[in-house]
């Protein structure tokens, strides 16, 4: 490796070369006074300025990584500014809400950097847990699988698990557009960070929002297929800055949407890969887990603070396989996750969600008297119950065949289709009430002979099941 | 005097990991505090005139120069009053406070004491001036909260002639209570509380074997794998499969006297969850709060990952001290993985050999030093006390051939093993009772026949018969399915479709479900292998099974978990002689 010494020109703080490029990271010695963590400017000869941030630092050698990436850089003529703080950004509710930015907070929509704001540092502070509100209000998305059996509440980080090519972007948009939280609350708004996603969806997603209205209320990072990788570690954590302010010093019930996080956990592998660390499963750095936690645990509700803050991040699964270290360690941070799964995508059911694997934590909280109603939590107890055995009929069923099947479980095998055609299936625009979707799963239990209905009590099944019209 | 020369100053930082020259003034583990901001961090390697220490807090911004003081002290715990009904982070930083001073956010830097200073206790002696004590002697005694009476020790290392005793009354933390001369003539001056370096377990006088059940009101737990006092146990699971809700509900519900509970890199809202929760319940023995009892410890996944390190170090210190006071201590630590992927990342940025999956070498060893920090123990001041160790353990992917789950086996006696399929057909607790052991069986069985039922010995062994034979019988079922089998097989297979319904699952969300005593465990299972053995007159008496299990008993068994405590038996009789009734009936009828 040649040595180029970088010599201090412009105060302290400014360097000429680089010793030493290697893929988003660079080299640079001879560097005095600069901090962990902090900003880093890199002006190639044509003048076009990068960003950066020092990952780490010893007397004299700072190694630093490049959002926009290296290609391009000479190491002789490159300069090099530190700039003594952290990536910041500037927050306010008029400069940002209606705006399109790049993935380093940019804007691409034509209008002004923002300037009159709070200057926040993108990586946040953690919450005290001892500040936090124990998210319960219910918010009804109107899709059944969901509302009825994977609730989910103000304030939580719940994931939609997908696989390529599978519906999740419909899903998410159909979400911001049926969601009760923002419908009935002048205080809401929508922040999407989008990372590595193609061109053409996040112009999906921003016709989806003009469509209903909300443009107006909805901020946009972008950070699109063909921009510059390690950008996307920075995206979601601007984003996140802009929803907390929102959310805990203006006030507003904030809806995130963060898509799509295999690509950012990608970005992440490739810069640990350059350091030349030690990798845990599948290449990824043994601390993935810590550092996804740093964006999904930006998410809840405070003591008295108004605001709130709802996590929707989407993840594609490589292979479909769910233990895959991006949705398993995923899955081991947020509360709860809808899995979307091929085999149902293939029949032709939308949204596809395979309610099984699917889980929201915080619906014990979120339902019941009060909430939604007092039977919600047995119903989709058994529902869970009575679609896990139809499954496992279905598969006999397979073997054997229907007519082989005993009486009982025949009735669950018309349980596992009418479950699949008359209550996971809805329109992309079908917004149903969480009394119509608890009605549903009350005609489908009612399916199942009365001694099969063991997680319900029996004044409910009176009560909700026998009012039943007809099927 | 330092002089500026000398002055120990950084010289590498990455991420919590930060390296310090010269490092002749430091011992290994000593606590330092480094930069401005005096950010708190422990020496972890001394190389020559390099130290390396992990720091507990976040280092953006720290720049190499910066300067590192020494504490004189390895990393330590406050020991004394004011812990219970408390929540600290992962360096005993107490968050209530942190949040009274900074806000919603946790910052970082100086933060005063973990123990408030200026907290009244009323504090009783019990020896009088003049006597000679040892360490670990009992001085005197204080109500910390209603449940607990927090007795002041000498501290472990000192001993000889108490010179000066305070009376009866009102004193703070700050204040003498005690003089002590030692032999050699040391004059140690005692107060309410003292310090304890967390990497070292806390002398006892004589270890004992545990003996007794720690009854934790879980059906599953306490009647097949079972806990006892001292002991230790695993709760291993995929995401998702209740790992925290099973430690919430033995936080809860554990007849223990001291609840310790980490939260060790897992979610913020859980422990928000814990704080909300624990005030509103009652304890079931004593019908005082049960928050009155626990003491949490709160390292949430966004906080540093080097204090995640030191939190499962400083719970367990914790309940040390209270089991020397002769409590019974159960420390619930969610997740063991956390804690393990942190030494990982430490491990990393110090650039050791990794072993397996990019662990050090000495995983292994660590877990066993933690949970050899289990068990039952005569205290230095003669008392019995023990802490209990129950660690969740989060293997990726769910793979229990993963390192953390693979030695906490070889460490743990009682292996909880969760199940994403029953957890994902919402049947909790999801605990494999296949792959599940308790090393305690023996040991807590005189117990249960002796307080609880002569006949559960055989109670208990013939439903796990009938759960053996039925996963067995499962596995035709899924080929064949359930008509395929005689009707002596359809029983086994309708026997345990009760006892994992109406027995093993367990809702902790239902006021009444959630809690069992051993009682009423043990007349619940009674009632179903009453019905279960009389299904076998109905089988032999060729009359289609599914005319007994279409009784309207039956939904009366469904019923009972749901509606009794089992503080009366008399239902549950009732029951019994109810099965006796509908089932002599059903054969009657045949006969005629
Ligand atoms: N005993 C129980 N009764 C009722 N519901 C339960 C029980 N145990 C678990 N659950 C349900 O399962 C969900 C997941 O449980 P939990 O949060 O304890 O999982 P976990 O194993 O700790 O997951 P992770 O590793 O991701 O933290 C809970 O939110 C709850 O809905
Ligand atoms: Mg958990």
């Amino acid at each position: 490796m040649e040595t180029v010494t970088g010599h201090a020109m412009k105060g302290a703080l400014e360097y000429i070369g680089l010793d030493r490029i290697s893929g988003p990271l660079v080299v640079i010695s001879g560097v005095k006074g600069v901090g962990f963590g902090e900003l880093v400017e890199i002006v190639p000869s044509d003048g076009q300025s990068r960003q950066g941030r020092i990952l780490s630092i010893s007397e004299d050698v700072a190694v630093v990584e490049v959002f926009e990436g290296t290609s391009g850089l000479a190491q002789p003529t490159t300069r090099v500014r530190f700039l003594g703080r952290p990536f910041e950004i500037i927050v306010s509710r008029e400069e940002v809400l209606g705006r399109i930015f790049d993935g380093l907070g940019q804007p691409l929509d034509g209008g002004p950097v923002p300037l009159r704001g709070e200057r926040r540092n993108i990586n946040g502070l953690p919450i005290n847990p001892v500040a936090r509100a124990y998210p319960q209000d219910f918010i009804q998305t109107g899709i059944s699988a969901i509302d009825g059996m994977n609730t989910l509440v103000r304030g939580q980080k719940l994931p939609i698990f997908s696989g390529s090519g599978l519906p999740h972007n419909d899903l998410a948009a159909q979400i911001v557009r049926q969601a009760r939280l923002l419908t009935e609350d002048e205080g809401f708004a929508v922040i999407f960070g989008a990372m590595g996603v193609r061109h053409d969806e996040a112009e999906t997603f921003r016709r989806s929002f003009e469509e209903s209205g909300v443009l107006k209320k909805v901020a946009m990072f972008l950070n699109l297929a063909d921009d510059p990788t390690v950008e996307r570690l920075i995206t979601p954590r601007i984003a996140l800055t802009v929803a907390e302010y929102l959310a805990f010093e203006e006030g507003m019930h904030i809806l995130v949407i963060l898509t799509d996080m295999t690509n950012y956990c990608e970005a992440l592998r490739e810069v640990a890969t350059s350091k030349g660390e030690v990798p845990s499963r599948k290449g990824y750095p043994g601390y993935l887990y810590s550092d996804l936690a740093s964006i999904y645990e930006r998410a809840g509700r405070i003591i008295d603070r108004q605001g709130s803050i709802t996590q929707i991040a989407i993840l594609t699964m490589p292979d479909d396989d769910i233990t895959h270290p991006i949705p398993d360690l995923t899955g081991y941070i947020t509360e709860g996750q809808i899995v979307l799964d091929r085999s149902l995508a293939q029949r032709g059911i939308y949204p596809p969600i395979n309610v099984l694997p699917s889980l929201s934590r915080l619906m014990s909280d979120g339902i019941g008297e009060g909430r939604t109603r007092k039977d919600h939590g047995n119903l989709a107890s058994q529902l869970y119950a009575a679609y896990a055995r139809a499954r496992q009929v279905q598969r006999l069923a397979s073997i054997i065949g229907e007519e082989d099947l005993s009486a009982t479980d025949k009735l669950y095998h018309t349980f596992a289709r009418e479950f699949h055609e008359r209550f996971l299936q809805q329109g992309a625009d079908e917004n149903r009430t969480i009394t119509r979707t608890l009605e549903l799963g009350w005609e489908l239990v009612m399916l199942l002979p009365e001694q099969e209905l063991t997680r319900v009590k029996p004044e409910e099944i009176d009560q909700y099941g026998k009012k039943r019209t007809s099927i | 005097m330092e002089s500026a020369t000398q002055q120990t100053l950084v010289t590498m930082i990455s991420g919590p990991v930060v390296k310090a020259r010269p490092a002749h003034r430091f011992s290994m583990n000593e606590m330092v505090e480094v930069g401005d901001e005096r950010l708190v961090g422990e020496v972890i390697d001394l190389d020559e005139d390099l130290a390396t220490i992990q720091v507990y807090e976040d280092t953006t911004g720290l720049r190499p120069g910066a300067a590192v003081y020494a504490k004189g002290l390895p990393l330590y715990v406050e020991l004394g009053p004011g812990l219970i009904g408390e929540i600290f982070d992962g360096v005993q930083r107490p968050l209530e406070i942190l949040r009274g001073k900074w806000g919603d956010f946790i910052r970082r830097g100086k933060t005063g004491t973990a123990l408030p200073r200026d907290r009244v206790w009323q504090f009783t002696p019990s020896v009088k001036h003049g006597a000679v004590v040892s360490p670990g002697e009992i001085l005197g005694e204080l109500p910390e909260s209603q449940l607990i009476t927090h007795r002041i020790m000498v501290p472990p290392g000192v001993q000889g002639t108490l010179e000066h005793i305070v009376p009866k009354g009102d004193y703070t933390l700050d204040d003498v209570i005690a003089v002590i001369r030692s032999p050699s003539d040391t004059i140690h001056e005692l107060k309410l509380f003292h310090r304890w370096p967390v990497r070292k377990i806390r002398p006892y006088r004589e270890r004992l074997v545990p003996s007794e059940p720690l009854i934790t009101g879980q059906r599953v737990i306490d009647t097949f794998f079972p806990l006892a006092r001292g002991g230790t146990a695993g709760i291993p699971g995929g995401f998702g499969t209740g790992k925290t809700v099973a430690q919430h509900q033995l936080s809860k519900w554990a007849d223990a006297d001291i609840i310790v509970y980490i939260g060790c890199g897992e979610r913020g809202n859980e422990m928000t969850g814990v704080l909300v929760d624990l005030p509103k319940l009652l304890d079931p023995r004593t019908q005082h709060p049960l928050i009155e009892r626990t003491i949490l410890i709160a390292n949430t996944s966004d906080m540093p990952v080097a204090a995640r390190e030191a939190s499962i170090y400083t719970g367990v210190t914790i309940a040390e001290y209270y089991r020397d006071m002769g409590y019974d201590v159960a420390l619930m630590a969610d997740s063991t993985s956390r804690w393990a992927e942190a030494l990982r990342e430490i491990s990393g940025r110090l650039e050791e050999m990794p072993a397996e999956e990019g662990f050090p070498a000495y995983l292994a060893s660590r877990l066993a030093a933690f949970y050899e920090r289990a068990g039952q123990v005569v205290s230095l001041a003669g008392k019995k006390g023990s802490v209990t160790l129950i660690g969740a353990v989060s293997p990726p992917g769910g793979d229990f051939s993963e390192p953390v789950t693979m030695h906490t086996k070889r460490f743990v006696q009682c292996f909880w093993a969760l199940d994403k399929e029953l957890a994902s057909a919402r049947y909790f607790p999801a605990i494999n009772y296949l792959q599940s052991y308790s090393a305690y069986i023996s040991v807590v069985e005189p117990w249960w026949t002796e307080k609880v039922g002569s006949t559960w010995k055989t109670l208990r062994e013939k439903t796990i018969n009938i759960l053996q034979e039925d996963s067995r019988l499962q596995n035709i079922v899924k080929l064949l399915g359930e008509e395929a089998l005689p009707d002596d097989q359809k029983r086994i297979i309708e026997g345990a479709r009760l006892i994992k319904n109406d027995f093993l699952q367990q809702s902790a969300y239902d006021p009444v479900d959630t809690y069992a005593g051993p009682e009423k465990q043990f007349l619940l299972l009674d009632v179903i292998l009453h019905f279960i053995e009389r299904l076998a007159d109905v089988v032999k008496a060729r009359i289609p099974l599914f005319r007994a299990t279409e009784l309207p008993v039956v939904v009366e068994i469904h019923r009972l978990k749901f509606t009794q405590r089992g503080d009366d038996p008399g239902p549950f009789m009732s029951i019994k002689e109810r099965i006796d009734k509908e089932i002599n009936a059903l054969l009657h009828r045949q006969d005629t």
